[in-house]
């Protein structure tokens, strides 16, 4: 257990304490209004929230490796709802069976060995061009194209996309601020989930003209609005806890705003073409995995990428 | 042991069970099912509340069941199962009569009625047995059970499972219709299940509309 330094340890108490004010509010309500459904998922919610919390936050102060492990068993989680939803035939088994059991441990171990060349290219190129031929040589020609693109894009997904979050420990290298005790994914997570959650809220509270009403009705342009505004202020108001400087943090809360919510159309595009409304029942209120690490998939990347070609040494 | 193991088995799977239907009980019930792969009847035990675990037997080939100690110690001592020889029935070895004794001794059962797996996921034609099962037991509840994803997760001539969500949705019990043929029931009782598939909404690939470019390359062809 790594104790946390004190920026860390702000931004720990600053989320309990935003999530203590929620918990109350959420109890207030009950006391009020008595347990009507809304406000009994309200609180199933919230309390998912503290679980989640205490999750990640216990793997972060475990170090760099308990996160990695984390992360990969999100990831396995994530593409087993991605791909119970999506069809894919008999034939696939085998090239299934490599995703599951080869590809996702490889990424995951590539992280934790800190090889950046084999890390950015094993899932784009050369699992790109394997695994199809793994599929063709099972014989099954019927939907080809839709069967090695389901598994492709469920692997960049959910097992590309979300290691880009751990690789923000083990990846860079950044003078003068130790990226491996885990601040900066929490400032990924923060702002990802803040981004999410204000949003809704937003949008719910004043969300009138959907951005995507065949996507999906709840995401407003007011909750984009109201929730990317909010978000890039509190975004910008922890520029301490990361090596950006205020400006930049703004810039780069702004874009996990936008990449996050890109990242719930798309994966809210899926869902609405399989003709359901969650990935899963993992987590009680919220859906499944996939519903809560939709927006931090298409983040994460994004945010790596920047802080790495503007910050990192290598 | 029977709680270990159907916690291990419904976390790889992820299964839920669905009672759409009806409602868990402990009374002798017969739950017939879809059939694609090897994991159906552990699928379906596991899924139910251990209450109704204890009691219920799944019916399970012999030949698959008793190869190796590991899928024996599975069968006899895990699931309690009532073990057939898939080979032609005789007099001596009927599997209606193994089946009936067990209900009659207060447990409910767990049958495939197609016999075999089926290979493409589509329910087959039903065997003969569940028609003599029900004309001997009047008065036992049958359940249609649709399994979905088992065959995703360990399809027919694989051994690797996939861990890939299932789902078991338990249907209402089958209607009782007095001097009704054996060839209308048997087909009352696919129907049943053929319809809890149909109000599953994901739509398994086999049945995707042809692609518009496919269906060019079918006119040139």
């Amino acid at each position: 257990m790594n104790w946390p330094d004190r920026e860390l340890g702000w931004l720990i108490i600053g989320t309990f304490m935003a999530l203590g004010c929620a918990s109350l509010v959420g109890l207030i309500l009950r006391w009020r209004c008595g347990a009507t459904k809304t406000i009994e998922n309200l609180n199933s919610r919230i309390m998912a929230w503290w679980f989640m919390i205490l999750v990640f936050l216990g793997a972060v102060l475990s170090g760099p490796i308990v996160v990695v492990v984390l992360f990969g068993l999100l990831s396995l989680l994530a593409l087993r709802e991605f791909l119970t939803l999506t069809p894919t035939r008999l034939g696939d088994h085998r090239a299934l069976f490599w995703a599951f059991f080869v590809v996702l441990p490889i990424q995951y171990i590539i992280l934790g060995i800190h090889w950046y060349a084999f890390f950015s290219i094993f899932i784009p190129v050369y699992v790109y061009l394997i695994l199809p031929i793994r599929s063709a040589a099972a014989g099954d020609v019927q939907n080809f194209l839709t069967r090695t693109a389901i598994i492709q894009w469920g692997l960049m997904i959910c097992v590309y996309c979300l290691s880009h979050g751990p690789a923000l420990l083990t990846m860079l290298e950044i003078p003068g601020y130790p990226t491996r005790d885990g601040k900066l994914l929490c400032y990924l997570v923060l702002v990802c989930e803040a981004s999410d959650v204000l949003q809704y809220v937003c949008g719910k509270l004043f969300g009138k003209h959907p951005v995507a009403p065949k996507v999906s009705p709840s995401k407003t342009w007011e909750g984009l609005i109201g929730g990317v505004a909010l978000t890039v202020g509190l975004g910008t108001a922890l520029w301490w806890v990361t090596p950006f400087s205020p400006q930049t943090a703004a810039g780069m809360s702004l874009t996990i705003c936008l990449a996050g919510f890109g990242g719930g159309l798309v994966m809210s595009a899926i869902k609405r073409d399989r003709g359901v409304k969650d990935w899963g029942h993992a987590i009680a209120g919220h859906g499944g995995i996939l519903d809560r690490l939709d927006s931090f998939c298409f983040a994460a990347p994004f945010f790596f990428h920047f802080t790495r070609y503007f910050y990192s040494t290598i | 042991m029977q709680q270990i193991s159907a916690a291990c088995l419904r976390l790889l799977t992820g299964l839920r069970a669905e009672w759409q239907g009806c409602l868990p009980s402990p009374e002798p019930r017969v739950y017939f099912a879809n059939h694609t792969s090897h994991l159906d009847a552990p699928a379906i035990w596991a899924s139910l509340p251990s209450i109704c675990r204890a009691t219920t037997r799944p019916v399970a080939a012999q030949d698959y069941w008793t190869a190796g100690p590991v899928r024996r110690f599975i069968a006899s001592r895990v699931m309690n199962a009532i073990l057939i020889d898939r080979k032609l029935p005789t007099a001596r070895n009927n599997p209606v009569t193994f089946i009936r004794q067990a209900i009659e001794e207060g447990a409910s059962v767990i049958v495939f009625p197609e016999g075999t797996r089926s290979p493409d996921g589509q329910i087959q034609e039903f065997k003969s047995g569940l028609y003599h099962l029900a004309r001997d037991l009047p008065h036992v509840e049958f359940i249609p059970v649709y399994l979905e994803n088992l065959n995703r997760i360990l399809p027919k001539g694989e051994f690797i499972p996939l861990p890939i969500i299932a789902r078991a949705t338990f249907g209402a019990p089958l209607g009782r219709i007095a001097s009704e043929g054996r060839h209308d029931f048997l087909n009352r009782a696919r129907q049943s299940i053929v319809e809890i598939m149909q109000q599953t909404l994901i739509e398994p690939m086999e049945n995707a509309p042809l692609h518009p470019a496919e269906t060019f390359a079918n006119e040139l062809a």
